[in-house]
């Protein structure tokens, strides 16, 4: 955990003064809405369909029981109770009231937390891997460089109004489970003749034009990483269309003037920023490490505790059959916290929730949490002869469904339920599905598989990635379900294809059945993936599965 | 000869409360829907939708809703207008519970 210093206080505090005489302002009636709005929106302030929306950064998904528990207390205190994590892992508050915001601000700050660059035309949070300083698999943890970049990017005069939001991902292991290749700039840590650099990927993104990143230098040496950033971040300003909003991301703007003018321009600046960097950066760097709480890991303890429990308890061993990742200590876990509880919402946690998994990290974890992309909650370093205890106390409070990594453990934005910008509502079909599979009892058996769900084309719920994706769309004043297979978010990413017509919602969760029970009949073995018997077959056995023989050669 | 007007309220986002407010003929902002004013002629409309733009101390971002006449007055015709009305889907918030 990264311990912010007495520069981030004062930066935050002002931020907040600065905000809290905005809001004043705009209720008195000296600022009006079109002043206002982008003022709100650089602290992270929407309004939603029902009421404002305050979304809160969790850089690269990391905080501590403190921060954990002020998020608990601003819920209770200030909201109805709850918070939303999202795919970005921030956490956003659904029913703010605007007088409120200048005081939730402040009790953030008090926890060195802020919602500043959640929205707008700016370099947003940095997400990482929510494995990274536990994964076995890794090479470097990535979050000190995470945290290079937020300080970095965060008020960078330069790239305060660049013609679209900018999102950045890294991960410190081969295994991508940052989505980094659906990212403005994905980073991803490679190893080169001993030394590890980054292979920079540049115009992934998602929403209505989905494209897979490619890769804009395949070997980057650590000491190049900001000069570089900045090159890349440079040429996209000055080049990228502002002219329509639909054609301003990177990804238009590389794929237009295609990767290798792109990599040209970016390489030219280069040359000049790293000069005129002059290693302040590597300074900085420096600094980060010193001020990065590093859990000492307990050493010799015994995992009896764990063998026992996993022998005798079945509900404790299908959870750590899956909820639990590999350590790169052998005698500890990290144990991903299910925020998908058959029937709920994908990503709620209420304040009690919050409150019993800062305890746990402060008990077990090191005082460590993350959130992951994926919508749960991580507790990253657990001795395993802890985790009965944890396991037991996660199930007091509703958080101990096993299903990571299943199919209710499905992403899915707020949709219309919320989000002004949605046009059909996405919780209610996570929900259904989730409830589907667990009365079939089948999620287990039917292993890994991705579902995911967005209420728009903006795919906020990373449908296009998903093994299974669902969008909602308004369908002539109706809502309708479109379905796409084969997505992929990982180091072997794909965007998924579409099937064909859409359901109505009525239809949409039996349909997806058809799909799984599909794959069930179809697979080679146990063994064999969802997403690789979907590779090996093709669209066409769950094509007929959804629509019928005969039905599919009329589909449009 | 001009096409049939599809008749309307005017809604908007209350600015403290950020929830969804329409406007009634007596110039004030109620959260129930059929106690807005319905607007059967286009440039009534118009008129009341200018009128709302000058509320900025009381609303944010005022707009045109598709409404049709019910039993107790104007009701919405989209879905998305009907989720305004009521709150969410998934928790007994908003509207739905909060207006009687």
């Amino acid at each position: 955990m990264y311990n912010y210093n007495e520069f981030d206080k004062a930066f935050l505090d002002e931020r907040v003064e600065q905000f809290s005489a905005q809001v004043a302002r705009r209720i008195d009636g000296s600022l009006t809405e079109d002043e206002f709005r982008p003022l709100r929106l650089m602290n992270g302030l929407y309004l939603q369909l029902h009421a404002y929306m305050l979304r809160v950064a969790i850089p690269y998904g990391s905080l501590d029981a403190a921060k954990m528990r002020q998020l608990a207390y601003i819920a209770e205190r200030f909201d109805k109770g709850y918070g939303h994590f999202t795919t970005r892992q921030n956490i956003q508050y659904n029913w703010p009231k605007l007088p409120d915001v200048p005081a939730i601000l402040r009790a953030l700050a008090d926890v060195g937390m802020h919602a500043i660059q959640t929205s707008g035309n700016t370099i947003r949070n940095v997400t990482s891997d929510h494995f990274a300083g536990a994964a076995a698999d890794e090479l470097l943890d990535p979050r000190p460089f995470a945290e290079l970049i937020r300080q970095w990017s965060t008020d960078h005069p330069e790239f305060q109004f660049l013609p679209r939001k900018f999102k950045v991902a890294i991960t410190g292991s081969p295994n991508d489970r940052a989505v980094v290749k659906a990212h403005d700039i994905g980073l991803r840590m490679v190893e080169k003749d001993g030394e590890v650099g980054f292979e920079v990927i540049v115009g992934g993104g998602l929403g209505r034009t989905p494209i897979v990143g490619k890769v804009i230098r395949d070997f980057l040496p650590q000491e190049d990483l900001l000069p570089y950033l900045e090159s890349v971040v440079s040429v996209y300003n000055l080049l990228g269309r502002r002219d329509n909003k639909y054609k301003a991301r990177i990804k238009i703007t590389v794929m237009e003037n295609g990767l290798d003018t792109y990599r040209e321009l970016v390489e030219q600046e280069f040359i000049g920023r790293r000069a005129l960097f002059n290693g302040v950066d590597q300074a900085l760097l420096d600094e980060i490490h010193a001020r990065f709480r590093r859990p000492d890991l307990a050493q010799g303890r015994s995992v009896e505790a764990f063998d026992q429990a996993y022998g005798a308890d079945p509900v404790f061993r299908s959870w750590a059959d899956t909820n639990l990742a590999a350590h790169k200590q052998g005698d500890h876990a990290i144990v991903t916290v299910s925020i998908k509880a058959h029937g709920e919402t994908p990503g709620d946690a209420s304040a009690e929730q919050m409150r019993v998994l800062a305890d746990l990290a402060e008990e077990f974890g090191y005082d460590e949490l993350r959130i992951s992309h994926e919508q749960n909650v991580i507790l990253p370093h657990i001795h395993k002869a802890d985790l009965p205890a944890v396991h037991a106390r996660l199930a007091a409070v509703g958080l101990a469904t096993a299903n990571v990594g299943l199919i209710s453990d499905i992403i899915a934005c707020p949709g219309m339920d919320y989000c002004a910008l949605a046009t059909a509502r996405s919780i209610p079909i996570a929900q259904q599905i989730a409830e589907r599979f667990d009365e079939l009892k089948l999620e287990h058996e039917v292993g890994p598989l991705k579902l995911k769900i967005s209420g728009c084309i903006n795919a906020c719920g990373h449908h296009h990635v998903g093994h299974i994706g669902i969008l909602g769309l308004d369908r002539a004043g109706v809502e309708n379900y479109q379905i796409t297979l084969g997505g992929d978010g990982t180091e072997t990413a794909a965007i998924g294809e579409r099937t064909g017509p859409g359901f109505p919602a009525d239809e949409i969760v039996s349909a997806v059945e058809r799909l799984v029970k599909a794959y069930l009949e179809h697979r080679s073995s146990v063994e064999e993936t969802f997403l690789e018997t979907y590779r090996r077959l093709g669209m066409a056995p769950f094509k007929e599965a959804l629509y019928g023989e005969v039905k599919e050669r009329h589909a449009a | 000869m001009s096409r049939r007007f599809t008749p309307k309220v005017v809604t908007a986002n209350h600015l403290l409360e950020g929830d969804a407010v329409w406007l009634t003929s007596d110039n004030a902002w109620t959260r129930t829907m059929s106690e807005a004013q319905f607007l059967d002629d286009e440039d009534l409309a118009n008129e009341r939708l200018a009128y709302a733009l000058t509320q900025e101390a009381d609303v944010v971002s005022p707009y045109l809703a598709d409404a049709q006449l019910g039993e107790n007055g104007p009701e919405p015709t989209h879905f998305r207008e009907t989720f305004r009305t009521r709150g969410p889907s998934n928790y007994a918030h908003g509207k739905q519970v909060e207006v009687a």
